[in-house]
């Protein structure tokens, strides 16, 4: 039987990677992440969890000591945030490059300075351009769901890559639900022990991260690009597996009321659930409002999203990040160029909202989405704007 | 550069660009990248062996007569050993 839980998300996510056979982990803690390390080195120790849990002096160690573990074969886990993240930067696309199946779930957190432990996205979109799958979660029962089943999308032979699982530091991470541990046994059925495509060995040698110059690294880099856009179908058929098997179903980019909307509310993470919220109260007062919720980020599903902001007439998109002296944050910018070309495309405009953990509120979503009615859509076009940021 | 024997199109790379041939380093000739080369002027030489340390390619091999010579497919004349060589019996000569 399933076994349901009132439990920290934090926590669970570590039960939930406890399920997973892993064979080692290395987490350096830090605030938001604090309690997976905390969680999942008990279990290993208290023999919960038969892995080795390898303690380090850094996220940079971190990831160095789970690269190292995923070249000999092992099933890895690390989990991390904000500045352990930035640490992290140089080892991420080498990871992908080796294309090494890790696991990685990352509290996401505001990045210094100045200094701030809570929520915010700007820890996760700088490693945009790293070649990881990235995915975001908008409660904790997707926060165990996809912990599980990012194992079997980056060890899938057809994928062979890291995988990172973004959980809102605070707003998920040390949120107390009730969840749901998919039993043992299926699991089990679902995650099959890792078959390698390579491994250090020395009784058979080969070269891991091998140097290549002009002459070889644009094709390196041809070729993992196409790994990584590939890698889509596989994480369709994960998700249509795990659907079958555990009941609970995951798109790349999903919806909520979206359907003939006029107006679409844009989010990603657990803002997802605030705006269903708002949504209901403005559908309630008989306005065409809808809400589109991005789930995958790389690589980005642009089919996906294109059929389901088609119909829109004006998209609102929300974004937990700045790129400074950039269009606006991150988010705004990639689904603007994904729909130049569309010959019927909504008018966008974007609020970046929730930045070093600035609560974000139903009243924010109405607020926000009762003005783009008001105006025209010319005006909104160049809307690009700090939501709630006090002015003289 | 040296010729390759190795793949041609991003399709032919292996997956994560994994080698599987062991040794395959060695037939990459970094003595292409030279521009100038080691001369060993022997009188001089002590025979310490300095340079055979020191030397970041390996390429350094002592003779019968217990002297050094560098192996110039692999030389990449970055200049260390005659650097570090205090009798200075190592000269930097351009390449032609
Ligand atoms: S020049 Fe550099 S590579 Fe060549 S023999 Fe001397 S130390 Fe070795
Ligand atoms: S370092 Fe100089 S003296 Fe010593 S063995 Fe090499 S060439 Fe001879």
């Amino acid at each position: 039987m399933a076994k349901r839980a009132g439990m920290e998300v934090a926590m669970a996510v570590a039960e939930a990677v406890g399920q997973c056979n892993i064979d080692m982990a290395a987490v350096y803690p830090i605030t938001p992440q604090s309690h997976i390390a905390e969680h999942l080195s008990e279990l290993i120790a208290d023999g919960k969890v038969d892995a080795e849990f390898v303690t380090v002096e850094s996220e940079h160690s971190a990831m160095s000591a789970v690269i190292g573990a995923s070249g000999t074969g092992a099933r890895v886990y690390t989990a991390t945030s904000s500045q352990g993240l930035m640490l992290m930067h140089e080892l991420l696309p080498i990871a992908s490059a080796m294309r090494l199946p890790i696991v990685m779930g990352i509290a996401n957190r505001a990045v210094s300075g100045p200094l701030n432990i809570l929520n915010d996205h700007s820890d996760i979109m700088p490693q945009r351009d790293s070649g990881w799958i990235s995915i975001f979660v908008e409660n904790g029962q997707e926060a165990i769901d996809l912990s599980i089943q990012a194992f079997k999308i980056a060890e899938h032979k057809d994928v062979l890559l890291p995988v990172c699982i973004n959980i809102d530091g605070f707003q998920l991470t040390h949120m107390v639900e009730p969840v749901e541990f998919p039993e043992q046994e299926l699991v089990d059925k679902f995650l099959p022990p890792r078959e390698p495509y390579a491994t250090l060995h020395p009784g058979k040698p080969v070269t891991m991260g091998a140097f290549a110059m002009s002459d070889y690294y644009p094709e390196m880099m041809k070729a993992k690009n196409e790994a990584i856009k590939n890698s889509k179908k596989t994480i369709l058929a994960v998700w249509e597996e795990w659907a079958k098997i555990f009941g609970r179903a995951y798109k790349p980019v999903e919806t909520y009321k979206a359907e003939g909307a006029e107006i679409l509310l844009l989010t990603m993470g657990s803002m997802g659930e605030t705006a269903e919220v708002a949504i209901d109260e403005l559908r309630a007062q008989g306005k065409s409002v809808g809400l589109v919720k991005l789930r995958l980020w790389r690589p980005f599903p642009f089919e996906e999203l294109k059929e389901a902001v088609k119909e829109a007439k004006k998209l609102i998109v929300i974004d937990r990040a700045v790129s400074f002296g950039g269009p606006g944050g991150p988010v705004f910018s990639e689904i603007k160029s994904a729909l130049y070309h569309e010959e019927a495309r909504p008018m966008i405009c974007n609020y970046i909202i929730g930045l070093g953990g600035r609560d974000v509120a139903v009243t924010d979503f109405t607020g926000m989405i009762t003005r783009v009615l008001r105006e025209d859509s010319k005006k909104i076009a160049d809307t690009c704007e700090f939501w709630g940021v006090r002015e003289r | 550069m040296t010729k390759k024997k190795g793949p041609d199109t991003w399709q032919e790379i292996t997956t994560g660009c994994v080698v599987f041939q062991p040794g395959s380093a060695s037939e990459y000739h970094t003595g292409s990248w030279r521009a100038q080369r080691p001369v060993w002027n022997n009188q001089k030489c002590i025979k310490c062996g300095i340079c055979y340390i020191f030397c970041p390619e390996g390429c350094i091999q002592q003779s019968e007569d217990g002297f050094f010579q560098a192996n110039m497919d692999y030389c990449k004349g970055c200049g260390i050993c005659a650097h570090e060589c205090w009798p200075r019996a190592i000269a930097m000569t351009e390449e032609g």
